[in-house]
């Protein structure tokens, strides 16, 4: 019962360890004191700049930007998937295209999306939605071609027509995957968004306070930006696996 | 469900039972191994029968293309002259894991093959609720599949089969993924479910003094490709228990059976 409950208590322990090897470090002057900036500062920056600063508001438009992106690529990908995966043949004869754009790093396409969008949010919005889609597209084409065979028959047998097989087994068999493909979608998204914002022509998002800071040599700002990035990154998984468990319950099972 | 007519027909003798499935004619080869030949069959109405066979003699694939799950090659199958989309049938798999909806309460699990019927939702409740009663079910139909034994699980896919009140049954060795403690329940709970809907049972086994002990007749099937090598009757009245299976009737009949399989097991 009691070693139980120590075990809760076991991720604390990297957490830990982590922020008092970063103490030691800043104390014993391991590093130069201009680019690591102690805990406390760190966290003094992140809290200033999360309430009432600008990191709080940069924070919340990659935020919007990472969830429109997903959403448009979910909206997009997973009726396409579904589409796809009910045949195996016609998801075969497009497998490599999707393959082969699911490997081109969405960063090499910014030059073109910003050709064809021009500068500003939709461009952002778009790249990541493009990158994310490809991910989705492909776990939920593979969710429904690996629909359980003896479900599909047992469906047949009890006299389900093509559709109805579709739509009551099919569909709930990809679930599993196709929160996979969302979870590594939106991830990929937030890369993506984050970088986007990096570089063109950005005023503000949690790439842009990243940059900033660092050009500005702000250090504690810098630092503060990327732990909200990670915060946010961490957060949006825990967000998707706690909705796939909710609805995916039977998964695994 | 429970005709008197198809009372009356079970209480008749054996051998005059009419037959309720003809296969005639039927050919099946997967690439170069050609499973049926020419194969005839019938199965009688109102009776439980076993088939048993060497591994790999096609017990299942005969079951599958009765079912219309795998196509035929050539030949014909009718039951008592129409074809299997006029009739209504059940079938129960081997893997009741994969073959149940994990995501529907054993309750919508029952009920589902009702909703392909398009009956309407109370219709469907009350013809569960029906069935449930008549067989006596104590399980907690509220619960996902995955949250009951494995006994409890094929309870509710064979449940599944029954409640659109089939003409046949088949079952595709139902027991075997369970312990033998549970196989022995779930024999019990098949035989009273027989006895108390007298449907047109067949069921594929892979252990003969299942075959025997559940069975009115044991079909014994030789190697591939695959022929009748017996049929044999065995008429001990139910219900059948433990006893059973020390009875004379029940040793000399398996005692046959197990002789007729080793001499196909032999032939090469």
């Amino acid at each position: 019962m009691n070693h139980d409950r120590l075990n809760l208590y076991l991720p604390v322990v990297g957490v830990v360890a982590l922020i008092v090897l970063w103490y030691v470090a800043v104390w014993g002057k391991v590093v130069d004191p201009v680019l690591l900036p102690s805990p406390v500062d760190t966290f003094r920056a992140m809290w200033t700049g999360m309430v009432g600063g600008k990191l709080g508001s940069d924070f919340l438009v990659t935020v919007q930007r990472t969830v429109y992106a997903t959403l448009i690529a979910a909206g997009i990908a997973i009726p396409l998937g579904i589409f796809l995966g009910a045949s195996e043949r016609l998801y075969r004869s497009v497998e490599f295209v999707v393959d082969f754009f699911r490997s081109t790093p969405a960063s090499a396409m910014f030059p073109l999306f910003l050709v064809i969008f021009g500068v500003g949010d939709r461009t952002k919005i778009l790249v990541a939605a493009f990158g994310a889609a490809l991910v989705i597209l492909f776990n939920v084409a593979y969710g429904v071609m690996n629909a359980r065979k003896t479900r599909l028959l047992a469906a047949k047998v009890m006299g389900a027509s093509r559709l109805r097989i579709l739509t009551d087994v099919m569909l709930l068999e990809s679930l599993p995957q196709t929160f996979v493909g969302l979870r590594n979608g939106v991830s990929l998204a937030l890369v993506i968004v984050v970088v986007a914002e990096m570089f063109i022509g950005s005023t503000d998002g949690l790439g842009n306070r990243v940059f900033e800071a660092q050009q500005l040599f702000a250090m504690p700002d810098m630092y503060a930006a990327i732990f909200a990035a990670g915060a946010l990154g961490y957060g949006l998984n825990l967000l998707f696996l706690s909705i796939e468990r909710r609805f995916v319950h039977w998964a695994g099972k | 469900m429970l005709d008197p007519a198809g009372v009356a027909v079970r209480l008749g003798s054996l051998a005059t039972a009419p037959a309720h499935v003809t296969v005639r004619r039927l050919c099946k080869s997967f690439g170069n191994s050609t499973i049926y030949d020419g194969f005839d069959l019938d199965i009688p109405r109102g009776r439980l029968t076993s088939i048993f066979g060497p591994n790999g003699c096609g017990k299942s694939t005969l079951i599958n293309m009765i079912a219309g799950l795998i196509p035929l090659d050539a030949g014909e199958i009718l039951f008592a002259g129409k074809r299997l989309n006029q009739i209504k049938f059940g079938y129960v798999f081997q893997n009741y894991r994969e073959a149940l909806f994990p995501w529907l309460r054993s309750f919508g699990n029952i009920e589902y093959p009702l909703k392909v019927m398009k009956l309407p939702k109370t219709e469907r409740r009350t013809r569960v609720e029906r069935l449930v009663t008549h067989l006596g079910v104590k399980i907690d139909l509220s619960q996902y599949p995955y949250q009951l034994s494995g006994g409890q699980q094929q309870l509710v896919s064979i449940m599944r089969a029954l409640v659109v009140e089939p003409e046949i049954l088949f079952l595709d060795e139902p027991f075997s993924a369970l312990d033998y403690e549970m196989t022995l329940f779930m024999r019990e709970q098949l035989q009273r479910i027989f006895m108390e809907t007298g449907t047109t049972t067949v069921l594929v086994s892979h252990d003969l003094e299942e075959a025997v002990y559940l069975a009115d007749r044991i079909l014994l099937l030789s190697r591939n490709p695959a022929r009748i090598a017996d049929f044999v009757t065995f008429d001990l009245p139910r219900p059948r228990d433990s006893q059973t299976l020390s009875d004379g009737q029940f040793v000399s009949t398996k005692a046959h059976c197990l002789d007729i399989f080793q001499q196909e097991v032999r032939r090469t």
